[in-house]
């Protein structure tokens, strides 16, 4: 019999089954140049990690007009939108044997790629679907007045990413349509997300994985870390 | 906006003039239905609210959150070869594609690369939890518009793939056999042949249910024109996986980027379809189905010989760094940004779940549509609710 597959080929005119090529470092430096003809010196930093990937680092003034200008670059696929504190956990992770008295723990704040200098930062990250390459873009949250553009002017789907990010990081959008909690209750206090938010199940009873460092059978003694 | 002539503009003009007069004789007071957060046909416990004028929805709302488990905190306070378990369970009907995108970033950040047998392996295994996944999907498509058969043709038929992933990796739901470095242990003996068996088998359920149910009269009719996303829409909420391809894009995550995966040993089509209504939607999942069929088919005949592990120290240190991969997994793109600060333990990761972007374009797409539509609109999204809430 025949079927609707055999028949209906809708994507005839669809582009060929030949992978295109894959974006080269050119390409991704090309992205920068053109970004920072369009905000200028509002283009803070960027990082290429060679034939991987691409990171841009924006200030938070131009935080939405960064969005509208990529979209406009041709990055109109909306991936995700989220933020980041760099501050380490004064909480430790969780691992350390209860019994021994613990280190103090390193407090220094080191942003990661593209640097910043602030606590929190809020990324981003945009594909342009015909030219096969994703940017990061990054920007700096002010830690007093932790607030910066929505982006849901340029992006649609940018609403639910910043109602997320406003309960789990307690940073504000402006111009935002309606940033209610997504998960958390309406009287939850606290930022779930943020690294002095202890998580209380691990206050209360330390993780037993510490065990689990036990020597297998066939293994030698001696740790070859 | 789709071109129009000016005789097509008249004669919307004229039926919106029709249907604004009519709702001035007919007015009706608003009225709001709350579907869920128990309810069969929202996959878990998914709440929508729609305020409807009428049987017309003017306003819709998921609220979701009901099974918030907040992994990304939890990940903080675990150390990477303790992730995949948690992670093994944001998409639980295709759990191993959940493990793959984490496990391929902290080997980038490592700098290491699995053995080509384990990424063989690795490859069969996240088509195999596709074909889990979207037959299930294809089977429970029915059910939503009261067609009982294709959801026991489906249950009978997955069972068949669990059992393969049962066979090879000792979990039907959770397998966590992904390792940093490779996999936890090599196939079963007799496993390629029983899997060229079910693929077979589960070519042949496909086009049962394409028989069964996309054939049918009914079926059509409440699927094509209902529920459209046009492109740019689709781009700019970030759909992904069948639903972006089925308003015409041609974007998949398997072809489109480089990953020390198997993918480009297989020759396979990426079908979309132009239409981005309902039935586009559930199409291409169909025929995604088959052609992973043939990817298994393809590379189970391929294996190559050697290790399934790499060398890795017993105690895993990821260095500092910051990677982001994602993968075209059965819901759609699913990716991880780990930002590791050279600990046992990540620092931090977000999780880029497909379905939490599929579903925030619902308020748009139910604008304007007729209260049954909504169900079906839902069930061609095709969303798990662990996948919305993480």
């Amino acid at each position: 019999m025949v079927r609707l597959s055999d028949t209906v080929t809708p994507d005839a005119d669809a582009a060929s089954d030949e992978p295109a090529a894959l974006p080269g470092d050119g390409l991704r430096e090309g992205v920068i140049d053109d970004l920072r003809s369009r905000i200028g010196e509002s283009l803070l930093d960027t990082h290429i990690a060679p034939n991987d990937d691409l990171w841009v680092r924006v200030a938070t003034d131009a935080w939405a007009d960064t969005g509208a200008a990529l979209k406009a670059a041709g990055f109109t696929y909306f991936c995700f939108l989220s933020a980041i504190d760099w501050m380490p956990s004064p909480y430790g992770n969780g691992e350390a044997d209860p019994t021994v008295e613990a280190e103090p723990i390193d407090m220094t704040i080191v942003q990661g790629v593209t640097g910043g200098e602030t606590r929190i930062q809020v990324f981003a990250r945009l594909i342009d679907i015909d030219r096969h390459v994703g940017v990061t873009i990054k920007a700096d949250v002010d830690d007093d007045h932790p607030v910066v553009d929505s982006w849901t002017g340029s992006f649609a789907g940018a609403n639910w990413h910043e109602r997320e990010c406003h309960e789990m990081f307690g940073i504000g959008f402006n111009g935002h349509p309606d940033l209610r909690n997504m998960y958390l209750p309406v009287d939850f206090e606290g930022y779930p997300l943020k690294k002095d938010f202890p998580l209380l199940a691990r206050m209360v009873k330390p993780w037993p994985g510490i065990v689990d460092v036990e020597p297998m059978p066939e293994q030698p003694e001696e740790s070859d870390t | 906006m789709t071109m129009m002539s000016d005789r097509q503009q008249l004669s919307y003009i004229a039926s919106q003039a029709a249907d604004a007069r009519l709702n001035v004789e007919l007015e009706t007071e608003g009225m709001t239905l709350n579907i869920g957060p128990q309810h069969p046909a929202t996959h878990g416990t998914l709440r929508i609210i729609a305020r409807l004028d009428g049987e017309q929805v003017i306003w819709a709302e998921p609220s979701a959150g009901y099974m918030h488990r907040g992994y990304e905190k939890l990940t903080e306070v675990r150390t990477f070869p303790q992730v995949t378990t948690l992670i093994n369970r944001i998409d639980w009907l295709g759990s191993f594609a959940n493990e793959v995108p984490f496990i391929l970033a902290a080997e980038k950040l490592m700098e290491i690369e699995a053995p080509p047998r384990a990424q063989v392996i690795r490859t069969i295994l996240f088509e195999l939890s596709r074909i889990a996944n979207v037959s299930l999907f294809l089977g429970d498509l029915g059910v939503q518009m009261g067609a009982i058969t294709p959801v026991f043709l489906a249950f009978r038929d997955r069972e068949y793939v669990l059992n393969l992933i049962e066979g090879a990796t000792g979990g039907r739901f959770h397998p966590n056999f992904d390792r940093i470095g490779g996999l936890k242990d090599d196939l079963p003996k007799g496993w390629i042949d029983e899997t060229r068996q079910v693929m077979h088998k589960l070519i042949g359920f496909c086009d049962e249910i394409e028989d069964l149910l996309f054939g049918n009269e009914i079926f059509q009719s409440r699927m094509r024109g209902v529920g459209v996303i046009p492109a740019d829409v689709a781009k700019e909420y970030g759909l992904s996986g069948a639903n972006l391809r089925a308003s015409g894009i041609d974007w998949d995550l398997r072809r489109d980027q480089d990953l020390p995966m198997a993918w480009d040993k297989a020759d396979f089509k990426v079908w979309t379809h132009p239409d981005g209504d309902s039935w586009a939607r559930c199409w291409v999942r169909l025929q995604e189905t088959r052609e992973s069929c043939k990817i298994v088919l393809q590379l189970i005949e391929q294996i190559p010989a050697g290790p399934v592990m790499t060398k890795v120290p017993r105690i895993i240190k990821v260095p500092e760094g910051e990677a982001w991969v994602s993968t075209e997994n059965p819901l759609g793109e699913m990716g991880y940004y780990v930002v590791s600060k050279g600990d046992l333990g990540p620092f931090r990761v977000k999780i880029r779940s497909a379905s939490f972007n599929n579903i925030s374009i619902v308020p748009w797409v139910l604008k304007g549509v007729y209260v049954p539509d909504i169900i079906t609109i839902l069930a061609s999204l095709y969303f798990i609710l662990g996948d919305i809430d993480r």
